[in-house]
């Protein structure tokens, strides 16, 4: 349903991306691991437009990601975003921030999307949180209510971007926790992430990015566990032992 | 000390008269600046390169006349041009205008200051430019710009006073009046002294308020 062709991607004097070519299936959890600075996040921010793209091309479900067309809009609701940083609207309730997009984007009677927007609380386990502004949760639990918060636009997919680095180390699992229920309820996911134990368990495939391209992909296990290209398999040395 | 007291309750209806047209084109000149401030800010923050230089250009031609020039030109000049203005709209208009250029400026720093991922989550959940401004950005930069904002209340209240150079009988010209009749200088500019500075206490009040509030955050 994601497809990328051949993207390339300069910030100035600085390539970012030079020819990522992917696709996404529906129902996938795709997770994207590689060092800082390679490119990962600015992959996921091309897919809704919040970046532009310089070549190549993306789409989703067939339609052509152009963050200057239209059309930008019905892919944003078809595929939300969950960032690193929350980025919870801090003026609002847990629950408005829930029911904001339903309501104002898509227009959803009030009361459904009240109600809908309670019932995504209680699946991430913040049913008595409705009424919290975000500043007064904590971060493990801010990023629940984004992740209710993408879900209330009913996307047929949800880009993580390193959902749990901005989190305590004891508050990682809560949210990951939730992620893998998404996944094994079938959720179509895009993943960019340091945890490789998530990626392990639960990814169906991972790509290994590093300077810009994709060095090596596969199915989660089998590259994770015995990967081939000697630079996914030091980049994953430092990572798991990195003492 | 006596006679100022005997000067005070003489003169104070008189100077009230005064007070009354000094909140009028306070009040008028704040709402103007208010609503063109806005709309430069947003000029200025569309993105679109032309909007954006128009608004950069005026706010500097607008800052960049001293404001009894413009109360001048309009209360002069124009009715050459065949606009006649009362003395009053002339001088809500000049004082609108030109403090609209600082409060352009003001808005533009609030805006600015929110957090740029506010704004992506905004664009992630299919906002638009004016939705993203509506509900995410604006009601966040209100708490950034309303103690500045108070600041300049408490400016616009005592600048009314230059509406009297075009014969606005605010406060300040009623003051001048009855000095230059009765002599009594003393008595008078205290009285209208302290005047606006009972207006302005109010609004000082409110900066702290506004401050207290935004600082919580």
């Amino acid at each position: 349903m994601i497809e990328l062709n051949d993207v390339h991607k300069s910030f100035g004097e600085n390539e970012v991306l030079k020819g990522i070519t992917a696709s996404v299936q529906k129902g996938e959890v795709v997770c994207i691991v590689g060092p800082s600075g390679s490119g990962k996040s600015t992959i996921l921010r091309c897919i809704n437009g919040l970046e532009s793209y310089d070549r190549g091309e993306i789409s989703v479900e067939g339609l052509k990601v152009d963050r200057d067309a239209p059309s930008i809009v019905n892919i944003r609701t078809q595929v939300s975003m969950v960032f690193q940083r929350f980025n919870l609207f801090p003026h609002r309730t847990a629950l408005e921030n829930v029911i904001e997009g339903p309501l104002f984007v898509k227009k959803e009677p009030r009361a459904q999307a009240l109600e809908r927007g309670r019932a995504l609380l209680a699946q991430v386990g913040l049913a008595e949180k409705a009424d919290a502004h975000p500043p007064q949760l904590s971060g493990g639990q801010q990023q629940r209510v984004a992740i209710a918060r993408a879900l209330a636009m009913q996307p047929k997919a949800i880009l993580f971007d390193e959902p749990t680095s901005a989190l305590d180390p004891e508050l990682v699992g809560d949210v990951l926790g939730v992620m893998r229920k998404l996944a094994d309820d079938g959720m179509t996911m895009v993943v960019v992430t340091h945890e490789m134990g998530f990626a392990r368990d639960v990814a169906d495939r991972v790509l290994f990015i590093d300077g810009g391209v994709i060095v090596e992909q596969g199915p989660a296990k089998a590259l994770l566990n015995q990967p081939q290209h000697p630079r996914t398999q030091d980049f994953l040395r430092r990572v798991l032992h990195p003492l | 000390m006596k006679g100022f007291w005997r000067d005070a309750v003489e003169f104070f209806p008189i100077l009230m008269n005064g007070v009354a047209l000094t909140i009028v084109v306070t009040i008028g000149s704040l709402l103007l600046s208010t609503v063109l401030g806005l709309i430069w800010a947003m000029m200025r923050v569309s993105g679109i390169k032309a909007l954006s230089m128009i608004s950069a250009s005026l706010i500097n031609v607008i800052r960049g006349i001293p404001i009894i020039v413009l109360l001048f030109y309009l209360y002069f000049v124009m009715p050459d041009l065949g606009v006649t203005l009362s003395a009053l709209q002339a001088a809500i208009l000049g004082l609108g205008v030109a403090y609209s250029a600082y409060q352009a400026e003001n808005f533009r720093a609030g805006i600015e200051a929110i957090d740029k991922g506010q704004i992506e989550a905004a664009q992630s959940i299919g906002m638009g430019w004016w939705l993203t401004m509506r509900r995410v950005v604006l009601p966040q930069a209100v708490r950034i710009v309303l103690p500045p904002y108070g600041n300049v209340m408490i400016m616009m209240l005592k600048d009314s006073s230059q509406a009297s150079t075009i014969t606005v009988a605010e406060l300040a010209l009623q003051g001048k009046l009855i000095a230059s009749s009765t002599f009594k200088n003393t008595s008078v500019f205290t009285l209208v002294a302290l005047m606006y500075l009972t207006m302005s206490i109010p609004l000082i009040l409110l900066v702290r308020h506004f401050e207290k509030r935004a600082g919580k955050r």
